[in-house]
């Protein structure tokens, strides 16, 4: 099995990356771009029947630094 | 007195780190990532500057999980000292024993140069040899050393006088200008500028030597 966790930085944390890159749309003519926040993906080929309660530990104690970031997981 | 360095793959800054320790006299020992024990006795741990696992995940992260930091914890947790300096202090809070994160400079460069550091509080065995207002000369070189935390823990920091330095001239939008925080027992320092790189002549400056003989003059009253 496998899980896409999503990696994003919370809300309201200042995302200077994600402002160069929308400096950088705006300077190749794509006009219109409101906002851009940059994370991550993370793939998991995990063993059968782990839990989704065992990934969501994994993004707390290490994928995530839950300071400043937010994340999702999907399971498939 | 007793000091520590950890030694990190990517670490950089260790040697600068144990030379300044021995300058201001105490016995240094070089401690791998993988050791589970510190050396019995020791009185302080130094958290090195570098790139400890390439920063790869996020700065300090995979170091935060190491043997090592393990023994760091539990040295802190039984009332030890410890120092982190640039990637040090993003070690430290990614293993929780300072709060907040640093984040990526909010001007998106590195910045490497001599800096004007604020002292804020002279009332930690880090700063005891500074006046408070006392303005130093401390080079800084990092990529992420943007100190983010929320509302109350920046309340608390400033309640409890917990923000060690600032910078007069913030390079990399850290905010309420820190560049050093400590834990609320004053026991653990984590700042992003390098003491240790102006604690000689050479270096072109020494205003860093007054933390390290403080800290050692006051671990060998103990």
């Amino acid at each position: 099995m496998k899980a896409r966790v999503h990696v994003m930085l919370k809300n309201g944390v200042l995302d200077p990356q994600g402002e160069a890159v929308k400096h950088a749309l705006g300077t190749l003519g794509f006009d219109g771009v409101e906002g851009v926040r940059q994370g991550k993906v993370i793939e998991l080929d995990l063993a059968d029947g782990t839990s989704e309660a065992t990934v969501t530990e994994m993004c707390e104690k290490l994928l995530a630094n839950t300071v400043i970031e937010s994340y999702s997981v999907e399971l498939s | 007195m007793r000091a520590a360095v950890l030694v990190f793959p990517g670490s950089n800054c260790d040697r600068d780190m144990a030379v300044a320790l021995k300058a201001a006299g105490a016995d240094v020992e070089m401690v791998w990532h993988k050791d589970a024990d510190l050396p019995a006795d020791v009185d302080v741990v130094a958290v090195p500057g570098g790139f400890s696992f390439g920063d790869y995940l996020r700065c300090g992260a995979i170091a935060a999980q190491s043997p090592i930091c393990k023994a760091l914890v539990a040295h802190v947790e039984r009332g030890g000292y410890a120092l982190g300096v640039c990637n040090g202090f993003q070690v430290l809070t990614e293993t929780g024993l300072l709060p907040g994160a640093l984040m990526r400079n909010a001007g998106l460069k590195f910045v490497c140069k001599s800096i004007g550091l604020q002292v804020v509080t002279s009332g930690s065995a880090f700063t005891e040899g500074y006046n408070a207002g006392d303005v130093l000369s401390i080079p800084v070189a990092h990529h992420d050393g943007n100190y983010v935390a929320d509302a109350e823990t920046l309340a608390q920091l400033r309640d409890q006088d917990r923000v060690a330095f600032s910078y007069t001239d913030n390079p990399n939008g850290s905010t309420a200008d820190i560049a050093g925080i400590l834990s609320e027992n004053r026991r653990v320092l984590g700042m992003m500028p390098h003491p240790e790189r102006a604690v000689d002549l050479a270096h072109g400056g020494t205003d860093g030597q007054a933390l390290f003989r403080t800290l050692v003059g006051q671990l060998e009253n103990v």
